[in-house]
Formats: C-alpha cells, sequence, structure tokens
C-alpha cells in the first residue's frame, strides 16, 4: 500500500524539519543582539498602569 | 459599566516601546473581568463542593441515596466539569480579558456588548452541560460529556472568544505580543480545535439530545485521549501558564526571571504536548507504535515543564523576602512548584513499566490533584487575590491573614488528598498483581475496593480542607469588594523587624 | 517598528504579528494529532482480522446507552490489559476489533470496580439484576451505587433511528436489522415470543432471555443486562492464529 511506503519518510522528514524550527528558535532566543528587546517585552506587565 | 481608565506607555510606530508616557487614556472594560472573577469563586466552590460529596460517596455508599440524579457516575462528570470547565475556565476567562487588555494597553474589541456575550454565553453552556449529566444526557467520553447542543454552543461561545481576543491583540499601542497573551492565544486556538474534532458526532433526532461519535472504537479512544490529555495541556497549563507569566511578575513587582526562556518555553511545550495522548493507554489496545509515541514525548516533556517552573520560581530571585510578607504571592509560587512537581510525576507516570502499575488506580486521580489543586486552584486563587482589589478600587484585600489561613488550610488538604491517592494507589496496582506461594491470584476484587476506604475517608478529609480555604477565601473576598479593611497586624519584613528589634 | 528592519523569517515578526503567531501555533499543535490518528484510519491493521464481531442487537444498544447515561465508566474499565494477573482474572487480553462498533468507545481510565470486558456469561441474569437492584446485598463490600430504579419500561420508540444514526457513522446494519428493530428489541427480552429466533438469527450469538424476570414489560434492566451479557463473547478465541492479531 503507498500509505505504508509514504508515511515512514514523512516521519522522518518532519522530524528533521522540527529539529530545525527548534533550533532556530533556540537561537533567536539566546541570541545576545535581542537581550535587550526580550528587556523591553519582559517590563510589558509592569508598565501597564499609570 | 465603570471603565477603568489609565494613561498608557509609548504607543504607535516609530515610538520604541513604553519609553515615554502616552496621553491618552485607555477605557479598559473590566465589568467583564468583574463578572468572570466573581463566577470563578462560585463554581470554584460548587465544583470543590461536588467533587467532597462523591468522595464521601466512595467511602461511603448510602451517600448515592439509591436517586438516579445523585450517583456517582452522574455527578462525577458534574464534579470534573464544574472545577475544569466552570471554575478554571472562568478563571481563564477574567484573566486573559485582563491580561490582553493590560499588556495590549487597548480597550477589548467588541467592547462591552461582546464581553457580556462571552459571560452570558459561558455561563449558560455550564449549565446546560451540568443539567445534563444530572439528568442522563452525556457523551460518554471523559471531560468530553456534553452533548452536541452543548458542544454546539460552546463552539459559537469559543469562536467568539477568539474573535474578542485576537481583535484586541490587533488594536494594540505595545509592539510586542508579551508572552503571557501566546500562551492564552494557544490555548483558544488549540482548545477550538480539539473540541470540535473530539465533538463530531451524529445526533440521532434534531429534537433529541442523544448522539452517537463518528470516530468508533480504537480511533475513538486515540481521538479522545488527544482531546483529553491536550484539554490538561492547554486548557489547564498553557492557559494558566498565561496567568503565571503576567501574575507572577505582577505580584513580585519585577519582570520574568528570562524571557527568552520562556518564548523556548512557548513553542517546545506547544509542540511536545500534543503528542503525549497516547500514554493514557499504554497496553490497550490501541497499536504499540502510537503507545511508544506518547511514552516518548511525555517524557521529553519534562524538559519544557521544568523550564516554566525555573521561569516562574526564579522570578522571586533577589526578592525571596516577599514570599514571608505576602501571601497572595506564596500562593502564586507555591502553584509554580506544584506545576514542576506534577509535570515531573507524569512523565514518570507515562513510562509503559510505571503506568503498568499505576493505570486505573487513585494514583492517577491523586496525579490529576497534584497538578488541579496545587497548580491549577493556586495559580487562580492569586490571581483572584490580585484582582479584586484592583478591579474594585480597593486600597488591599480586606484580610491578608485570612489569605494566609487560606493557604495553609488548602495546602494541608492538598497534602492529606494526594499522600492518601498515592498509598492507596500503588497499594491497589500491586495487590491485582500479588500472587500466594501456590500461583493464585492472591487477592479478590473486592479485597482492594475494601483495603482502599480508610483512605477514601482521608481523601475525603482533603477535600474538606480545601473546601474550607475556599469559603474563607470567598469571605475574605466578599468583604473587600464591600469596602472593608480588617484591622490586623500587617506583615512586616523580616529585616525591619530584626532592625526594629536592634 | 518602522526604524528597526525586520527580516522576513525572524521570531521578531512572529511576536508582532498576532495572525502569524496564531496560524504558526495551529500548525504547530496540528502535526502531533495528524500524525498519530491519521495512520490509525489508513494503516489496516490497527484492527485484528478475527471472526465473530456483529453490530450490538437493538437490545444490547439500548443497553449500552443506559451504561453510557448512568457513567459506569467513571468506575469501569472495559480494557483488558496483556498482563498474567489481568488475563487470570479478567480473560484474553481486549482486541481492537472488539470495540470496533463501541460508540462511544468505553475503555475508560478508572478500576474503581473490577473490569467489565469479558463480564458476559460469567454470572447469571438473576445475579446482575440482583447485584444491580443492591450491589451490597451480594457483595457486602461493595462501593457500587444501587440501580434498582433500572426496573422501569425501557424508553425506545426511537430505536430504529438509532440504528439508522449509527448506520450513517458507519455501523454496518442492514435494511432488515433496522426495519426490524423494534420488534427484535422486545422479542430479545421475551423467549417465548415468536421473534425469538429471528433475533438469535439476525444477530448470532445473541442472548435472548427474560432477563429480570418480569415478562410483561422490557425494562432499563433488561436492556442493561442484555448488554452486560454479551460482552467480550462475541470472538471466539480457539478459533484463531496468533498471526491475525498482528495490528
Amino acid at each position: 500500500m503507498e500509505a505504508d511506503m509514504i508515511l515512514p519518510v514523512l516521519r522522518s522528514l518532519w522530524v528533521l524539519w522540527m529539529m530545525a524550527l527548534f533550533t532556530g528558535i533556540l537561537f533567536w532566543a539566546l541570541r545576545p543582539a535581542n537581550r535587550s528587546r526580550f528587556e523591553t517585552a519582559a517590563a510589558i506587565p509592569l508598565r501597564d498602569e499609570e | 459599566m465603570t471603565a477603568a481608565t489609565l494613561s498608557h506607555g509609548g504607543a504607535g510606530a516609530g515610538q520604541s516601546a513604553g519609553q515615554a508616557l502616552g496621553t491618552t487614556e485607555i477605557a479598559y472594560h473590566e465589568a467583564v473581568v468583574r463578572h468572570f472573577t466573581l463566577a470563578t469563586v462560585f463554581w470554584g466552590i460548587v465544583g470543590f463542593a461536588a467533587g467532597l460529596f462523591i468522595a464521601l460517596q466512595l467511602a461511603f455508599p448510602a451517600l448515592n441515596l439509591g436517586i438516579e440524579y445523585f450517583g456517582f457516575g452522574r455527578l462525577r462528570p458534574l464534579h470534573t466539569s464544574a472545577v475544569i470547565f466552570a471554575f478554571g475556565g472562568n478563571a481563564l476567562f477574567a484573566t486573559s480579558l485582563y491580561v490582553v487588555q493590560r499588556t495590549c494597553r487597548a480597550p477589548l474589541f467588541g467592547g462591552e456588548a461582546m464581553g457580556a456575550f462571552l459571560f452570558w454565553g459561558y455561563q449558560i453552556f455550564i449549565v446546560l452541560a451540568a443539567t445534563g449529566y444530572v439528568f442522563g444526557i452525556t457523551q460518554g467520553k471523559e471531560y468530553a460529556e456534553p452533548e452536541w447542543y452543548v458542544d454546539l454552543w460552546l463552539t459559537v461561545v469559543w469562536v467568539g472568544y477568539l474573535v474578542v481576543y485576537v481583535g484586541t491583540i490587533m488594536r494594540r499601542h505595545e509592539p510586542h505580543i508579551y508572552v503571557a497573551n501566546w500562551f492564552f492565544l494557544a490555548m483558544i486556538l488549540t482548545v477550538a480545535m480539539l473540541h470540535i474534532v473530539n465533538n463530531l458526532n451524529v445526533p440521532v433526532s434534531l429534537f433529541g439530545a442523544h448522539s452517537y461519535p463518528v470516530f468508533a472504537g480504537v480511533q475513538g479512544a486515540m481521538v479522545q485521549w488527544w482531546y483529553g490529555h491536550n484539554a490538561v495541556g492547554f486548557f489547564l497549563t498553557a492557559g494558566f501558564l498565561g496567568i503565571m507569566y503576567y501574575f507572577v511578575p505582577k505580584q513580585a513587582g519585577r519582570p520574568v526571571y528570562s524571557y527568552r526562556l520562556s518564548i523556548i518555553h512557548f513553542w517546545a511545550l506547544i509542540f511536545l504536548y500534543i503528542w503525549a495522548g497516547p500514554h493514557h493507554l499504554h497496553y490497550t489496545s490501541l497499536p504499540d507504535w502510537a503507545q511508544t509515541l506518547g511514552m516518548t514525548f511525555s517524557v521529553m516533556l519534562w524538559m519544557p515543564s521544568w523550564g516554566g517552573m525555573i521561569n516562574g520560581i526564579m522570578t522571586l530571585s533577589g526578592a525571596w523576602d516577599k514570599l514571608r510578607t505576602d501571601p497572595v504571592l506564596r500562593f502564586l509560587v507555591t502553584s509554580v512548584a506544584f506545576y514542576g512537581m506534577s509535570t515531573f510525576e507524569g512523565p514518570v507516570m507515562s513510562i509503559k513499566a510505571v503506568n503498568a502499575l499505576s493505570h486505573y488506580t487513585d494514583w492517577t486521580i491523586g496525579h490529576v490533584h497534584s497538578g488541579a489543586l496545587g497548580w491549577v486552584a493556586f495559580v487562580t486563587f492569586g490571581a483572584v487575590y490580585f484582582l479584586v482589589p484592583t478591579l474594585w478600587k480597593r486600597e488591599r484585600l480586606y484580610s491578608l491573614r485570612l489569605v494566609s489561613v487560606h493557604f495553609w488550610i488548602s495546602t494541608l488538604g492538598i497534602v492529606l488528598y494526594i499522600t492518601a491517592m498515592w498509598i492507596s494507589g500503588v497499594m491497589q496496582g500491586l495487590m491485582w498483581r500479588a500472587y500466594d506461594n501456590l500461583g493464585f491470584l492472591q487477592y479478590s476484587f473486592v479485597e482492594t475496593v475494601e483495603a482502599m476506604h480508610p483512605f477514601y475517608v482521608i481523601r475525603a478529609m482533603g477535600g474538606l480542607l480545601f473546601l474550607i480555604g475556599a469559603l474563607v477565601m470567598a469571605y475574605n473576598l466578599v468583604r473587600t469588594i464591600r469596602g472593608d479593611l480588617r484591622v490586623e497586624q500587617p506583615y512586616t519584613a523580616v529585616r525591619t523587624a530584626v532592625a526594629a528589634a536592634r | 517598528m518602522a526604524t528597526e528592519k525586520t527580516p522576513l523569517f525572524s521570531h521578531a515578526r512572529i511576536e508582532r504579528n498576532v495572525i502569524l503567531l496564531a496560524v504558526l501555533t495551529l500548525l504547530t499543535v496540528s502535526i502531533g494529532g495528524l500524525v498519530q490518528i491519521i495512520p490509525l484510519f489508513t494503516i489496516e491493521s490497527t484492527i485484528e482480522r478475527v471472526e465473530g464481531m456483529r453490530p450490538y442487537t437493538p437490545l444490547e444498544q439500548a443497553g449500552r446507552n443506559i451504561y453510557v447515561r448512568e457513567g459506569c465508566y467513571n468506575c469501569h474499565s472495559q480494557q483488558v490489559r496483556p498482563f498474567r494477573d489481568e488475563v487470570e482474572r479478567y480473560g484474553h487480553y481486549s482486541l481492537a476489533a472488539e470495540s470496533m462498533f463501541d460508540r462511544p468507545f468505553q475503555w475508560s481510565s478508572k478500576r474503581t470496580g473490577p473490569d467489565l470486558a469479558r463480564v458476559g456469561g460469567k454470572y447469571s441474569n438473576d445475579w446482575h439484576v440482583a447485584h444491580l437492584n443492591e450491589p451490597r446485598a451480594l457483595v457486602p463490600e461493595s462501593i457500587m451505587p444501587s440501580y434498582a430504579f433500572l426496573n422501569r419500561p425501557l424508553k425506545a420508540a426511537d430505536i430504529g433511528e438509532h440504528l439508522k444514526t449509527l448506520r450513517v457513522v458507519g455501523v454496518p446494519y442492514t435494511d432488515e436489522q433496522i426495519a426490524n428493530a423494534m420488534k427484535d428489541l422486545e422479542a430479545q427480552a421475551n423467549p417465548d415470543s415468536a421473534g425469538a429466533a429471528d433475533v438469535a438469527a439476525r444477530y448470532p450469538k445473541a442472548v435472548v432471555a427474560n432477563f429480570d424476570g418480569n415478562p410483561k414489560v422490557v425494562t432499563e434492566m433488561d436492556a442493561l443486562v442484555a448488554y452486560l451479557q454479551m460482552m467480550g463473547t462475541l470472538v471466539d478465541f480457539t478459533r484463531f492464529q496468533p498471526s491475525d492479531l498482528r495490528q
């Protein structure tokens, strides 16, 4: 059956794809250049009054 | 309605976030938040009381009264729905609609009218579902018991929720979407998807309550636990993490420990959670590959969960003394600790060898309640204690000492509850598989039932304490809303106390 | 922010665009479901090739609906796991095929009471009726509620509609079975009736009996006991090879 042949390939592919995406997010989140942006963002709840 | 008018921080294109104070006034819609907050407290008490009653039924079966409407089988869904969808759901509506307005510096999309629709629409859903259970109208799937007409109504309300939520975010004056909103948004979207797929039923008649599901047997089981586990993962975890990411920093008066960790936490959590469902079906006739997949992802889920826990708790880093002086913060931080505990226990129980023992026993019930009482309810209590004085413009809560009383009574209740369930669960699991010297099963089933009786009594006592704590909270909140202030010794920081002693 | 350059693919874009955030979230959360659920429909071997499974008789289906209505799944599982103690206590471990007509499935997640997947035929009809009427009369330590209120007439005028709906969602009821639904329902609870033999012919292995001892009316008790007495009895475990069990 065709589905049986395609499914394992698709499964491996999306694992790779997900790993790549996750690495991308890790890279983005940990990049030193983004530090100040994150600090501004983290302060949003504390700025919402007054 | 009385809208809070507050000036807001920097906005608009070309301006960096929130530096200069803006001059525009924002009319936040807070009536809807107040209503949802009151409903949270009300349904919480109803749900805890229902839980206490069915716990007593298990200890003393005469309490089933022989009346069909009071049987355990009909009341247990009433309890689970009351605490998950009524207490938890109202808490999510209250907090998310508050947080989205504040962190976006924008009034609610759809305004007062949409707010009222969401509130009354959701309460109607709760009442329709609850009355259905008592009269035996149920789909017979855990946490998805409401029949097709109730499901359709909830879908309408939920789409309204999504529109209001996304609409508010789109009108924001803050360039960045604060991370709490990501969690709330993921909750709304995913719950919509789960709800629709798991409730694909065909009604027998348009004028009757009964319907039959599209998915049968093994497929039905897989879809149900894909739904069921992610009701936990997105409704009771992602949504309440949204609460954590706003109210813990707010109450502690300092930004979240690591914003970059929160980004990783978000994506890893929503990606991994959705796979974990099959661990509810270990050793069943679900094909093995699906069980293994579910187990693998459940174990991996431990990492983002603890990332989130660390992020929540470490927000207090450098301000640990606040735990001594602020019982509201104590609720919030303890909830995160319970979150850490149950998200460690969960992956352990998803390992097939452990699950072989724990599944079908009270261990599962204990695990659920360490998450539900310790995490979901505690973080909600913390948020409600924050919201009530803010929403009703009171100077402070009626009594912080009573918050502390609530905290200790409830904590004791949880400890009694989960230890009783651990012991009875492990005991029953071991008794089921015990063999005597001659190679026969050592215990009949009913002997294991009999052995659990003392633990059922202890569990009910734990539930009673938790309910009493909630009543103390309700009293405290009512007095707060009336504007009363209890004359009591204020909590003072240890350092100042020590300094004064010198 | 106009002054800052935002590349096409960057997390900053996601953080600021709610629609993008929503779409990516939906994509992320749908993958798991798709990968786990869809193969269960496409891979033929999800359900074992065993003989004997048939749709529920009208009376059994009505009894099953009572089982669901009373929330029996809150305390009783219908899934025997492949462990020595469970197989000795309850019987052969459950097959996926055995719940193929279960709408909804009732595997449950808790055994406050014993597993019921193979309870059929283990006790007499009288035992079940007495036990449902007052569980502690037979099992003093039991904590099960009493279900004496089930001794009331079964409301099943629309049983044909139920079978039709079940056929819509995929249960292979024949036209003949649907047309005779009401007749079969009454006949299964009355062994002396003219239609009793038809029930057994249309639904192999159906237990035809006056379950609750009251021949005058078909009660909810009749329906529930009829369902309990057929549970786990359809597949003949002496008649297939281990290879038939491959999933």
